[in-house]
């Protein structure tokens, strides 16, 4: 495409219905350090890119 | 839904319900700016392009459509359940501050109690109500808080020690973490936080004179040069461990992206800073008036976030940071925080309350984890609210990546879970679309 130039595509993950619920909790109060929930990291996700990344390096 | 933007002198498109992103020319954003509200841009606006150019948009913006990343329909979710899993909890170790910040929305630590520890048996009461409730969830989070957790820092250690007591028999693992004002912050502390908490949060409000006009000791003095001391000692000893600098922007200093280089400059690189929360009354809060010119802060504050970045002053801002490919799931992003429900905050005498800008307010108690007792109604009032049920909510580009914002925020300036505070949505949008410019930015490297 020479107007639109993709950066990500789908990236709501509807794979699951409830959620594994183990990613971090994201409070949202300003008197906290507080997340969007667009900053957290899938749990589930990050594990398995870290656990390759071992796996590569090790 | 489709939401274009600048930013960073450059022009994106977010689809909200399929969550892609794009960067497009300007002759696209008026295409699309046309199909999401044609009678907002004139026909004029198209006079200095060719028709065959106009053809080849239009036909780049249906393909997208076809293979539905673009304008993608919104779904319809069914109403949320309560699980009645509890996996996050916030203990305010201490009612007791050594500061008496101006903004302190715990009037100065104490929520408008008395002043008081937790004593250690509330705190192990506490982390057993946390297990017994978690059901299957693994990983459990238990942010010390207060008033300065500090002050009862003996309690803390024991607390930790008892929870990583019960990890290997009841198949959990504690992410523990702490909030400090830094006043008490010394080698020994930073030491023990290097070794069991996860992240370390330490409150300082950026300039000197920014901080030290609010940021009061208990008889009155300022307190800027001994946080900052003991902060930076805390940066050079913690590594590469996770921490924040955090602190606060109010009326007085709106130009508030100087703070945050500011720290930078003195060489913090993981930084936070947000928007007091205060009845307009206030002379620090926030006005209508303000965020049209804090929104520009954001902006200019992204450009120097470009600068810095690859030199020896990269600084991590904690609202840029977004992770476009590995984020949250859509559950996550329909249920938010989850405050009263998967999160609560537990105060010195036990009393459990549905996160800590509720403690203090006797009509928001749930239980109490010395007596046992636990009455669902109110986290099943919280359970029935996510950002599905949020009118304001529905209409809006940056729902699944705010998902519907501070509960305590709404419910203390509107009276209701589902009316946000509109205040926090205008400069939470803002500092969306820098994080998705940014890192756009990052994904070309």
């Amino acid at each position: 495409m020479k107007h639109i130039k993709t950066i990500v595509k789908s990236t709501i993950d509807r794979s699951c219905d409830s959620g594994c619920g183990e990613c971090q909790t994201s409070c949202q109060s300003a008197c906290k350090t507080s997340c969007t929930v667009g900053n957290q990291s899938c749990e589930r996700k990050t594990v398995k890119v870290n656990k390759v990344e071992r796996e590569i390096q090790g | 839904m489709v939401h274009t933007f600048r930013c960073i002198g450059r022009i994106f498109m977010l689809d909200t319900e399929s969550g892609s992103l794009y960067e497009i020319d300007e002759l696209t954003k008026l295409a699309v700016d046309r199909r999401i509200a044609p009678d907002e841009v004139s026909e004029g606006a198209f006079s200095c392009y060719e028709n065959s150019e106009i053809a080849a948009v239009e036909s780049e913006i249906d393909e997208l459509i076809k293979e539905g990343v673009l304008f993608t329909p919104a779904r319809t979710y069914p109403k949320p359940v309560y699980s009645g899993v509890i996996k996050a909890m916030c203990l305010n170790i201490s009612h007791n501050c050594n500061l008496r910040c101006e903004y302190c929305f715990a009037d100065g630590g104490t929520y408008n109690k008395e002043r008081k520890n937790m004593p250690l048996d509330v705190a192990k009461k506490a982390i057993d109500f946390l297990v017994a409730r978690s059901g299957k969830r693994r990983n459990l989070e238990v942010d010390f808080f207060g008033g300065e957790p500090l002050l009862n820092f003996d309690v803390v250690k024991k607390t930790v020690e008892y929870a990583r007591g019960l990890e290997e028999k009841h198949g959990k693992k504690f992410r523990f973490t702490i909030t400090t004002n830094a006043v008490l912050l010394n080698d020994e502390v930073t030491e023990y936080c290097n070794r069991e908490m996860y992240n370390v949060v330490v409150s300082i409000d950026g300039r000197k004179s920014v901080h030290n006009c609010v940021r009061k000791t208990v008889g009155g003095q300022d307190s800027y040069d001994i946080v900052l001391k003991n902060a930076l000692r805390f940066k050079q000893l913690r590594g590469d461990r996770q921490y924040f600098v955090r602190g606060t922007y109010t009326a007085l200093n709106t130009d508030f992206a100087k703070d945050v280089l500011a720290l930078n400059d003195l060489g913090f690189d993981c930084i936070s800073v947000e928007p007091v929360v205060l009845p307009e009354t206030n002379r620090l809060a926030i006005k209508p008036e303000h965020i049209e010119i804090l929104k520009k802060q954001y902006d200019e504050l992204a450009e120097e976030y470009l600068r810095r970045k690859n030199t020896d002053k990269h600084f991590e801002f904690f609202h840029f940071i977004l992770n476009l490919k590995e984020g949250p799931c859509e559950a996550k992003r329909l249920t938010g925080c989850g405050a009263g429900c998967e999160y609560v905050a537990v105060n010195p005498d036990g009393n459990i309350y549905p996160c800590h800008q509720f403690d203090g307010n006797d009509d928001f108690i749930i239980g109490n984890v010395c007596d046992g007792t636990f009455d669902t109604a109110i986290p099943k009032r919280f359970a029935a609210t996510n950002v599905t049920t949020k009118e304001d909510c529905t209409n809006c580009w940056a729902k699944y990546y705010c998902s519907g914002g501070c509960n305590a925020n709404a419910y203390n300036f509107n009276g209701s879970f589902d009316k946000p505070y509109r205040g926090a949505c205008e400069l939470m949008r803002k500092r969306i679309e820098c994080a998705l410019a940014l890192n756009s930015v990052d994904s070309e490297n």
